[in-house]
């Protein structure tokens, strides 16, 4: 894909002097201007730069407030208030970076929805799929120990709860725990490696992103259709037509994110979190930041010992293989088609996970009783089911609908039949999703 | 020249060159593993850590009845008084009802069964009870004198002990630990 298409022609002298020694504006300009893309991408396709710029923010946001945090256990809290009441917009600084990581995680979901419902992880995009999964480990690691810095009630008790994990594990559970945290407790030694991986990791996210990119523009993009490209027509180049609708997408995006930061700032957080941490004292309820409720339902609707397997150890394995899933995702759908738009069966399933998906978080939120523990229950059953029975079971009894031949005869076609159709009603859905 | 090192490669005597190849590599493996325990090493439990490993209470104030709460090793442990009532209806608990039926007590066998004086201090001082007062299902405290069975109930999940500290209901798995303390009944308990 990349390569053949380089309009790139150094013009001055000194960019024809850079081009014969560190061609670094040629690759940009093939990867970002002259790139070809499908023209029929639509906005589902706008928040791999959306997170780009999130990861950005974050790293910046992040670096800044690290010339004011104090990570030890005495002063952690109050230089968080220190940095939210004295320094200079500290206050803004801090909250774009805690909403930050909420608007990354939402862009992030939004990115992989898109990419379940496209079929972006089928062939030849499996390592591109697997290349997300792994930033999308890096990020949960990060956010939650980017969570226990501020050292609040809530760190400090999502910090011993989640470490508390891995002591489910027979035999070598407790000296992992140890390990982890550096004691018998969260404590110190805990904050301040916290603190140390907290700030390597992002860049550990953007060496992956790299990869992700590069790899991306190896295959190119999926489409709408699903469809490979085929001809000339099928494409536009990127900029000025990729970049703008980019631009337009983040313009939105960040407005909503504004929203949040400036009128808001405090909702998606926990308001125990304002409470100092206090290791003789368990707050109410733990609950994790909303983008890890899904999977803390998981974990706790394992009420029930599976044979030799404990109902701790049952929960921890569940959460764990929830995400672990994801990465042989490629090999578990066994259609041939790629996009849902010709998968009538699969896009009404796929449709029932997101459903799904947001009722696993509600389930999260809520105190474990009743009724709440069998819905958790169901939707864990659903979160897997749509994973190891559908997707490949549905591949082979499914009968997709007629694939277009090419992208351009999809856009083509979809343009005559809208002619004759009211503004707002025009365009077939199905061929953008 | 590849070519030449090719043909030369699959069928050539062992030469210098190899010998050196497998030694180099044997010492950078051997080199790389060996350098990496330190790094994984460093995150265990420091010496100041595990120093602070042993403190000494002063129960010579506790009436029966009542609680102290101290911290060891950054949980807290409990130390009780236990009433005579509460000390029968732990007795009178038999072993199958239990969901753990071990003792978990750091002082004695480690498949000693959870009986009320397996959960104490011992023969002679069944009133006196210590306990490390974390929730065995993911480490949340507690609440004494609650639930149930008036032992511990925990407002995380739900898990409800009775005065014994063991677990009852609840999605706990074990009884809560006790760790290794030498008690004198009404002077002073040592932990650790």
């Amino acid at each position: 894909m990349s390569g053949d298409h380089s309009t790139y022609a150094p013009r001055s002298g000194f960019t024809k002097w850079i081009d014969t020694r560190l061609p670094l504006p040629r690759l940009m300009h093939d990867s970002f201007v002259s790139y070809p893309v499908p023209r029929n991408l639509n906005y589902a396709y706008t928040f791999g730069g959306i997170l780009s710029i999130m990861l950005g923010l974050q790293m910046l946001t992040g670096i800044v407030l690290a010339m004011h945090y104090v990570a030890s256990t005495d002063q952690a809290f109050t230089s968080v208030e220190f940095i939210m009441r004295d320094v200079n917009y500290g206050w803004l600084l801090r909250y774009l970076h805690a909403n930050g990581a909420s608007f990354f995680f939402l862009a992030v979901y939004l990115h992989i929805a898109r990419g379940l419902y496209y079929g972006s992880y089928k062939a030849p995009r499996e390592l591109l799929w697997i290349l997300g999964v792994v930033i999308l480990f890096l990020m949960m690691g990060t956010a939650f120990m980017g969570y226990v810095l501020p050292w609040g009630q809530m760190s400090f008790w999502g910090a011993t709860v989640i470490t508390g994990f891995f002591s489910a594990f027979p035999a070598v559970g407790d000296w992992i725990q140890r390990l982890l945290i550096g004691g018998f407790a969260v404590g110190q030694p805990t904050l301040n490696r916290f603190y140390s991986l907290h700030y390597l990791l992002p860049f550990m996210i953007a060496g992956v992103v790299i990869l992700h990119i590069w790899a991306l523009h190896v295959t190119g993009q999926t489409n709408p259709t699903g469809v490979d490209i085929r001809k000339k027509t099928d494409t536009i180049p990127f900029t000025p037509y990729a970049t703008i609708k980019d631009a337009l997408g983040m313009s939105v995006f960040f407005l909503v994110f504004a929203y949040f930061v400036f009128y808001m700032p405090n909702y998606l957080g926990h308001a125990d979190n304002y409470i100092e941490a206090n290791s003789l004292k368990t707050p109410a309820e733990i609950v994790p930041e909303w983008y890890f409720l899904p999977f803390y339902a998981m974990l706790r609707a394992i009420t029930f010992n599976l044979g030799p397997i404990n109902s701790k150890l049952g929960g921890v394995l569940t959460m764990f293989a929830s995400i672990l899933v994801l990465f042989v995702v490629p090999w578990l759908d066994t259609s041939k088609v790629r996009s849902a738009v010709y998968r009538p069966v699969y896009k009404v399933c796929f449709w029932l996970f997101i459903v799904d998906c947001l009722l696993l978080g509600w389930c999260g939120s809520q105190p474990p009783q009743g009724a709440i523990v069998l819905t958790a229950q169901l939707g864990t059953l659903y979160y897997f089911g749509f994973f190891l029975i559908i997707m490949p079971l549905l591949g082979l009894v499914e009968k997709p609908r007629r694939l277009p031949n090419s992208i351009t005869e999809a856009v083509l076609s979809r343009r005559q039949t809208s002619a004759g159709r009211p503004a707002g009603a025009t365009a077939a859905p199905e061929d953008r999703g | 020249m590849s070519e030449h090192e090719t043909t030369a490669d699959s069928e050539h005597e062992p030469n210098r060159r190899d010998f050196l190849y497998l030694a180099t590599g044997m010492a950078g493996v051997v080199g790389a593993a060996s350098l990496a325990w330190p790094f994984i090493d460093q995150m265990r439990p420091d010496a100041s850590t595990l120093a602070a490993a042993s403190i000494e209470v002063d129960i010579s104030s506790l009436e029966k009845g009542s609680t102290l709460q101290v911290k060891w090793r950054g949980k807290p442990v409990t130390i009780r008084n236990r009433t005579d009532k509460e000390v029968q209806e732990a007795k009178d608990v038999q072993l199958s009802d239990l969901k753990d039926p071990v003792a978990r007590n750091a002082n004695l066998d480690a498949n000693a069964d959870a009986t009320d004086i397996n959960r104490s201090a011992g023969k002679g001082k069944e009133n006196w009870f210590v306990m490390i007062q974390v929730c065995t299902h993911l480490g949340c405290i507690p609440l004494g004198e609650q639930g149930e069975f008036g032992g511990w109930f925990c407002p995380c999940h739900g898990s409800v002990y009775d005065t014994a500290g063991r677990i009852r209901h609840g999605p706990a798995p074990y009884n809560m630990e006790l760790p290794p303390f030498d008690l004198t009944p009404g002077k002073t308990v040592r932990i650790g």
